[in-house]
């Protein structure tokens, strides 16, 4: 079989070509190509590790500041509540003590009062006796003007005196 | 649309039989004249006219003296030029034979540029070209350059493809230092099976379907495997882990295992040239049909043209899968190869052969 056979020219020719071909592309053309390639793929390869680790902290960067704005939250709520506390209790106070004053100064005002009416009392009193004694004397001088009316003034007034002393 | 077009070809394969001569046409002479090696390169024959492209002839004679020539003289005189002759029959037909003066044929050294290796010499240079076109776009590249696109993106996906599902799994940690060698094999037979179908000079010189061409590619391979081999490799060819008995005083599995140090890159051999030689004959011999049956009428050899174009059609489908699949092919295996011949320590080659079984 002549296709069998390997042939002698073509053998060497072969060799020639296939020795050149594969000295040249191994020296100068897929070393090139293959480093590229495997640098490039080793670059992708930690771009994404990389992408990934910054990803993990951005998340771990989001928590902690949900966390800190749910903490912020919380905090001003503790102190809107304890402003509102504050403000009810000086609210109070201030009731309370408008309250002890106003009733000071209306027992004040009370006593003052009080004061007043019994000078205007003790006044009145001794103006009403004053005025009393002088109709008295007058009411006496007209009745006492004979000595009967007298003696039964005398004798009434010492029954009546008797009826209170009997009554008492 | 479509219609029109079937019509069209209708029409053709009706007319087949009135354009091609009535005569018969020798299928065997053709098929082989193509598979086998020719010292010029017959592109067409019209009418009695061949027209073909002469190569050039180098030859050593008996004497010891380098002759060199055209082929075109061979046609032109019936006996020889220089005393040199294309044998018709004999041992070294459709060789080139000298005369010698007592009427017995020698046959000289000969290193002519036949179309096989004018072939070989084109679809080398394409290569290079191509490789070396794509590797000048990433001298100086850094990790950051963007990927390529056009047809260096193309090549590069190629590429990948044989360092990433090829080389870096069968090799395992060594693979850099073989990579270069088994894309350079595995382009070098791309390129080499898809010029091959194509039919128009300058491509279509049967290339890789030459048992020579396909022999010094096996060889490169038994170097790669058996130049590197670890020491492990070596221990295992020699004395492997079978039963005592089977190694003394009869070297039984040594004897076997050192046959397999070549059977392997013969297989090699054999498969991809058996595989594109087929490829090229079935092609041919289904185009043959259209011509061999013109002598059977125009029913007959209408309806045969229709099914032989079609199935050439699909052939040359396959074909270019194959072309593909025996250049992947021929990587693979030598990458597993030299990925046992790599191997150290002891349950190593069984991690890739594991390895292997799960890709597949």
């Amino acid at each position: 079989m002549g296709l069998l056979q390997p042939e002698m020219g073509l053998l060497f020719w072969m060799c020639l070509a296939f020795g050149i071909v594969l000295f040249v592309l191994c020296k100068w053309g897929f070393p090139v190509i293959v480093k590229s390639l495997e640098e490039r793929r080793n670059y992708i390869d930690s771009s994404i590790e990389a992408a990934k680790e910054a990803e993990e902290k951005l998340k771990k960067i989001t928590e902690t500041s949900q966390a800190l704005i749910e903490s912020a939250e919380a905090q001003k709520q503790q102190i809107l509540r304890d402003i509102a506390k504050e403000r009810e209790r000086i609210v109070s106070e201030a009731k309370e003590k408008a309250e002890l004053e106003g009733a000071r100064i209306i027992s004040e005002a009370k006593r003052a009062a009080e004061v007043e009416r019994e000078d205007i009392l003790r006044e009145a009193r001794s103006q009403i006796s004053t005025i009393a004694i002088a109709i008295c004397e007058r009411l006496l001088r007209g009745e006492l003007a004979d000595k009967e009316r007298q003696k039964e003034l005398a004798g009434r007034l010492l029954d009546e005196l008797e009826n209170d002393n009997t009554r008492n | 649309m479509r219609g029109v077009i079937a019509k069209i070809f209708f029409l053709i394969f009706i007319s087949l039989p009135f354009v091609s001569r009535a005569e018969g046409v020798d299928v065997k002479e053709v098929v082989l004249g193509h598979i086998g090696d020719s010292y010029d390169w017959h592109i067409t024959t019209i009418g009695e006219k061949h027209i073909s492209i002469p190569l050039p002839v180098i030859v050593r004679g008996h004497n010891g003296e380098w002759h060199c020539f055209s082929s075109g003289h061979l046609h032109h005189s019936h006996d020889g030029y220089e005393g040199f002759i294309v044998a018709h029959d004999g041992l070294y037909a459709g060789k080139l034979v000298e005369i010698l003066p007592d009427g017995t044929q020698y046959r000289p050294l000969d290193l002519s540029i036949t179309k096989t290796v004018a072939g070989l010499f084109i679809n080398c240079i394409v290569l290079l070209l191509i490789v070396m076109g794509v590797a000048r776009r990433y001298r100086g590249d850094t990790p950051t350059s963007k990927a390529k696109g056009g047809f260096a993106g193309m090549v590069e996906v190629i590429i990948t493809f044989v360092v990433e599902e090829v080389v870096k799994p069968c090799i395992g940690k060594n693979w850099a230092k073989f990579a270069p060698f088994l894309l350079t094999v595995f382009f070098f037979i791309l390129v080499n099976n898809l010029m091959g179908l194509i039919p128009l000079f300058p491509a279509g010189a049967n290339v890789t379907g030459n048992i020579t061409i396909t022999m010094v590619l096996a060889l490169s391979s038994f170097v790669a495997i058996n130049a590197f081999g670890s020491k492990h490799y070596w221990k295992d060819i020699f004395w492997p882990d079978v039963p005592t008995w089977l190694k003394v005083p009869v070297p039984l599995m040594p004897a076997i295992e050192f046959v397999g140090i070549f059977t392997k890159p013969f297989s090699l051999m054999i498969r991809l040239f058996a595989n594109i030689m087929a490829g090229h004959a079935v092609i041919l011999i289904l185009t043959c049909i259209v011509f061999a049956t013109a002598e059977m009428g125009a029913a007959v050899n209408g309806s045969m043209s229709v099914v032989a174009v079609f199935l050439a059609i699909f052939m040359n489908c396959l074909e270019l899968m194959v072309a593909f699949l025996q250049a992947f092919v021929f990587t693979m295996l030598s990458s597993v190869f030299i990925g046992f011949a790599q191997m150290e320590g002891e349950h190593a080659a069984h991690e890739v052969e594991e390895k292997h079984r799960e890709k597949q």
